[in-house]
């Protein structure tokens, strides 16, 4: 029964998160301060999450290919 | 987003996705039994079609809020995988995806396992095959299917975009009897990512509270952006990677 547990959790976290979860982290940060300076500051902070992922692209490629020939 | 949008990204990436289980179906289906294949894959469509229609009204009684935040932050993670994935591609660090070499690895596979019947099934190697290729590759379908669907409020046409390139893909499959070798997948593959980056980009931030500049006239400003981004990532990529291979080579003629 754990077995399968660990199986089908597995099978979720890389089906939603995949081979970088560095990714889901940066996005799911960015959408918390979007949150957050828009309710608690009163900034319309459209422009956060574009950066964001802008930057987690980036990232991500770099970590992918570093190394590689 | 006007209904076209919605119809043509579920409709590719449906059809990406259709592309692959099909050659996954074929490997069954040509190497072992049909009867047994098409079972199988009839099964994985209808856990599907169930999946979609006790999914799909569910979506809809959340609270558009919310449900736009939380399925803005998945399809943009779901969106920069098939981006990345497809830049990568592109840019030579990951192998294209060679849909001839994974069905004569199926096939393969089919052919050295042996036959045994189980619960009806006359083949149960051929059912199992069948309807896991079509099980998983369909997963995503719906989940891009359900997310778009639910956030445009048309589940319907999201639906039905998804029938519309099954029915294509499959249509193609019987007429030429091989894998799709020739779709050009990894393009495809790019433009879904960007979309499902894009509405998600859209989606997320408005869930968190943001008034777009423009309203939803900024999805035209945000989908050309998010596709020059990986353009320019796949250019940069593909530069670094042919000056790596270059200093090599230079140092080879010197020595």
């Amino acid at each position: 029964m754990s077995r399968w547990l660990r199986s089908f959790g597995a099978f979720w976290y890389d089906f939603v998160i995949g081979d970088d979860w560095r990714v889901a982290a940066v996005v799911a940060v960015a959408l918390a301060l979007t949150a957050v300076l828009v309710h608690a500051a009163s900034v319309n902070a459209w422009w956060l999450l574009p950066v964001a992922v802008i930057g987690a692209l980036g990232w991500s490629l770099r970590r992918a290919t570093s190394g590689k020939p | 987003m006007n209904s076209l949008a919605l119809f043509l990204t579920v409709f590719v990436a449906c059809a990406v996705e259709a592309v692959e289980a099909l050659t996954i179906v074929l490997a069954a289906g040509l190497t072992r039994e049909w009867r047994s294949t098409f079972q199988g894959m009839a099964a994985a469509l209808a856990v599907l079609a169930v999946t979609v229609a006790v999914l799909g009204p569910a979506l809809t009684l959340v609270p558009l809020t919310g449900l736009r935040l939380v399925v803005g932050a998945l399809l943009v993670v779901f969106g920069l995988q098939w981006l990345r994935k497809a830049i990568l591609r592109a840019s030579g660090y990951k192998d294209l995806h060679d849909e001839e070499a994974i069905y004569e690895r199926q096939s393969a596979a089919a052919r050295a396992a042996t036959s045994r019947g189980r619960r009806g099934v006359r083949d149960w190697y051929a059912f199992t095959l069948s309807f896991k290729g079509v099980l998983l590759e369909g997963l995503e379908v719906v989940f891009i299917a359900i997310t778009f669907g639910a956030n445009q409020q048309d589940l319907g046409l999201a639906a039905a975009a998804a029938a519309a390139a099954v029915v294509v893909v499959a249509a193609a499959g019987i007429a030429v009897r091989a894998p799709l070798s020739r779709v050009p997948e990894n393009s495809l593959k790019f433009a879904v990512g960007v979309m499902l980056t894009s509405f998600g980009v859209f989606w997320g931030a408005e869930g968190a509270g943001v008034s777009w500049p423009g309203n939803d006239a900024a999805l035209l400003a945000i989908v050309p952006a998010t596709a020059l981004v990986g353009l320019g990532y796949t250019a940069l990529l593909r530069r670094a990677r042919a000056a790596r291979a270059a200093v090599p080579a230079a140092e080879r003629s010197a020595a």
